[in-house]
């Protein structure tokens, strides 16, 4: 395989994933803003979604007002912002294109069509009635396109570097929003009222990351509490988003192209490590390190893992 | 000239009954209801989207990657028709490989005073860096493109040869699987030669002209210019159908005389290389030292012979449109017999006689320019107005070598499907050619339709479409 192919699978899988990520934030401030039961006023909501993805300065260089019309604009549909669904679905597609070969003919669809329909889309159209259902669809999306990779793709290096570009970005976002929201999750913020700020943000960071529902399965008193959360998030390899569980992915693929390839190079130890560390780490050890330290040196790690795989199979 | 009562039309008899090939066809569309080929269009047009079966318009900002209009209709050749079109291309495209060995070797052909020299040495697409170089097999244009239009029953002329990168191919392939799709019933009332072998002849041909044809696993990529390019679709297709690597420059290098490329392990060596990008770009050390879409080295590794480059490089001289006009003498030359296919007369107007001619006759004729392609540039004396005819007049005097000039051709019509219901529209046809061990062509081709009434300009950066092109089986 050429080490391009790689590359672009990696990326495909990457900006797919971000595409969703970046969906499900806009998600939860739209939640924010429609019923803001919390008493703040409408744009701390948004604030929430652009901080998260790490785009509030960019917005604020273009647009005075926080409110639906110019978050959704710039976070949607800007051309300028390099992490709008529409950046992340045209550089899916893309790459997806300048590798139409190797990958199968349902995956391209998937891809193709997702950017065909979403271009077609008048950004007018979509008011405050209609975000939710439009939001629901490029959820929905992003699901058939991870269906059309497992279900079609041959288990082989291709399917590998898909794999290892979907997790690096799952973990990546996930690290991300614990990060931006850390000061939340702190134990001391336990000691709260039903109504606090903390109360909204948690709910939030859960819902961002798809985890409000299996939140209350996995914790069975089902209590909401800063501590609960974070090793939820961080920790619990049965959570699909928790940086654990992406790690996991990768560590399994890690194994799995040393097999095909007959080799073993440093990225695979790397990935390796980094499980292992989540693994083995208590909660209450993270808090100890303390939180902002820990997921500030796991989204280098992660960076650096991405960088090394990048390195050993030649991405170009 | 072309004048709307005197073209041939390929369905019908001028009594209006449908000729033999095109029997039940005619009577199938009698049977539909009305909207029954729009809704059909309809959805073709949602597979090719779908599929990304799409083109590149240069300069067009919104929408750069299009659909080209697909007509559902089938154009039908007849068996005893293809026999002697495929006769004819077989003859030229065996006389072009001569001819091309011939000029970059001995030059019998002008020593015999038969070109004049200045032509080919003087020619930007002639490569003097080819020179006594002899590719495997002596082939040099493997993948030729052969443009012809019909006038009659029985008349069929060459428009052009197509010796570089011939593109279209992807078109026929989906356009057949497309129609096999929309009209199952249609396929089994009629016994239509099959198209989708094309890729393993490709294949086939491509693994026959690697240095060692002997060796048993042959690496053969095709080099495409990327995603941007106008045909990227084709590129892509044709590589995952051939099973093979789909490679831009940046992922070949050249290191001790040989072509590789890099791969997520250690560098694989490259056998036979399809490319779909121009001469100039080829290598930036040999040709166009801008060029960021070649391969550094890559020339001189062809010349040691490590590796295949398909077409070679320097084919450009044989489609050449001032070569063109001395086809005919180039087939008599090298194969001692007359043409099977006709040349359209040709007035090369970098020669005063010539020139006069066309200068006086710029209404009924059609001018070309000597590089140019598309469809870009080109004057259609009888379908355009007397002012732009006085414009294209001064340009033509100002550059005469530039242009060359035909009488316009009544292009034959077949039935197509257009707003007010079925109607004839103006034909051309490319068939696909392949020259390695043996010479395989396609049955068939591409049939690209001039959608708007009278016009005869087909291609598809002007609004042309494209339909499926059955060759019958006896």
């Amino acid at each position: 395989m050429l080490g391009r192919t790689a590359s672009s699978l990696f990326w495909m899988s990457r900006y797919h994933e971000r595409a969703q990520n970046v969906t499900r934030l806009l998600e939860v401030g739209f939640r924010g803003a429609i019923i803001s039961h919390s008493g703040q006023e409408d744009g701390t909501h948004w604030t929430f979604a652009l901080s998260c993805s790490g785009s509030e300065k960019g917005f604020a260089q273009r647009y005075d007002e926080l409110n639906l019309r110019n978050v959704a604009a710039f976070m949607i549909f800007s051309k300028e912002n390099s992490d709008s669904v529409r950046h992340c679905l045209e550089l899916a597609r893309n790459n997806a294109r300048a590798v139409r070969t190797s990958i199968t003919a349902e995956l391209w669809e998937a891809v193709n069509t997702t950017w065909i329909e979403f271009n077609e889309v008048n950004p007018q159209t979509i008011t405050q009635e209609r975000l939710p259902d439009f939001l629901a669809w490029v959820n929905q999306r992003s699901h058939l396109f991870r269906g059309a990779l497992l279900n079609t793709v041959l288990r082989d290096d291709g399917y590998f570097f898909s794999q290892m570009g979907n997790f690096v970005e799952r973990a990546d976002n996930t690290a991300r929003i614990l990060n931006t929201q850390y000061w939340t999750l702190l134990p001391d913020s336990d000691i709260i009222d039903d109504g606090s700020v903390e109360r909204y943000q948690w709910s939030a960071i859960l819902r961002a990351l798809a985890g409000r529902r299996s939140y209350r399965f996995a914790y069975p008193n089902a209590r909401l509490k800063a501590f609960n959360i974070a090793e939820f998030l961080i920790l619990r390899t049965e959570m699909p988003r928790s940086l654990a569980h992406c790690y996991d992915w990768i560590a399994d693929t890690a194994e799995d192209l040393a097999q095909f390839y007959g080799s073993r190079e440093p990225s695979l130890d790397l990935a390796a490590e980094i499980s292992r560390q989540l693994s083995e780490t208590q909660m209450r050890e993270i808090y100890q390190q303390g939180l902002h330290e820990f997921l500030t040196e796991f989204v280098g790690k992660n960076n650096q893992f991405a960088q090394q795989l990048s390195e050993d199979y030649n991405f170009a | 000239m072309a004048d709307e009562r005197t073209f041939f039309n390929e369905m019908l008899e001028e009594t209006g009954e449908p000729r033999q090939a095109y029997a039940r066809l005619a009577q199938w569309l009698e049977d539909k209801p009305a909207n029954f080929l729009t809704k059909k269009s309809r959805d073709a047009e949602m597979i090719f989207r779908r599929l990304g079966i799409t083109f590149a318009v240069y300069g067009a900002q919104e929408a750069t990657e299009r659909l080209i209009p697909f007509d559902p209709i089938p154009r039908i050749i007849s068996a005893s028709e293809w026999r002697r079109l495929s006769a004819g291309i077989d003859q030229r495209v065996r006389a072009l490989n001569a001819f091309l060995h011939d000029i970059y070797h001995r030059q019998e052909i002008l020593r015999a005073g038969r070109i004049p020299a200045d032509l080919i040495l003087q020619n930007e697409a002639f490569l003097p860096e080819m020179a006594g170089f002899t590719p495997a097999r002596k082939v040099y244009a493997h993948i030729i493109g052969t443009d012809l239009v019909r006038v009659s029953e029985n008349e069929f002329y060459v428009l052009e040869d197509n010796t570089r990168t011939p593109s279209g191919v992807s078109y026929m392939m989906e356009n057949r699987e497309t129609m096999m799709r929309l009209f199952p019933e249609l396929f089994q009332s009629h016994r239509v030669a099959p198209v989708e072998q094309y890729p393993e002849n490709l294949r086939q041909t491509l693994e026959s002209v690697a240095p060692d044809p002997a060796k048993s696993n042959q690496t053969i990529v095709v080099l495409t210019p990327g995603i941007y390019n106008s045909a990227y679709f084709e590129h892509a297709f044709l590589a995952d159908s051939m099973g093979v690597e789909l490679v831009e420059g940046r992922d070949l290098f050249v290191d001790s005389g040989k072509v590789f490329m890099r791969t997520t392990r250690a560098p694989k060596q490259v056998d036979v290389i399809y490319r779909r990008i121009d001469d100039a770009f080829l290598d930036p050390l040999t040709f166009n030292a801008d060029s960021m879409l070649g391969v550094p080295g890559l020339f001189d590794a062809y010349r040691a012979g490590s590796v295949t480059i398909c077409n070679a490089p320097g084919t450009g001289i044989a489609d050449d449109k001032a070569i063109y006009a001395y086809v005919p003498d180039i087939i008599e030359f090298y194969t001692g017999q007359k043409p099977i296919l006709n040349n359209v007369p040709t007035w090369n107007c970098s020669r005063p006689d010539d020139l006069a001619y066309v200068l006086d006759n710029l209404e009924d004729i059609v001018v070309k320019e000597v590089h140019g392609s598309g469809g870009y540039g080109m004057l259609i004396g009888p379908t355009t107005s007397r002012r732009e005819i006085a414009e294209f007049r001064r340009v033509l005097q100002n550059n005469p070598s530039n242009y060359i000039a035909q009488p316009t051709l009544a292009l034959s019509a077949c039935p197509t499907h257009v707003a007010s219901g079925v109607a004839p529209r103006h034909v051309d046809l490319r068939p696909y050619v392949l020259i390695g061990d043996q010479v395989r062509i396609t049955p068939g081709g591409l049939t690209r339709v001039a959608l708007k009434k009278g016009s005869l300009v087909v291609n598809s950066s002007q609004g042309g479409g494209t339909k499926d092109t059955w060759v019958l089986e006896d």
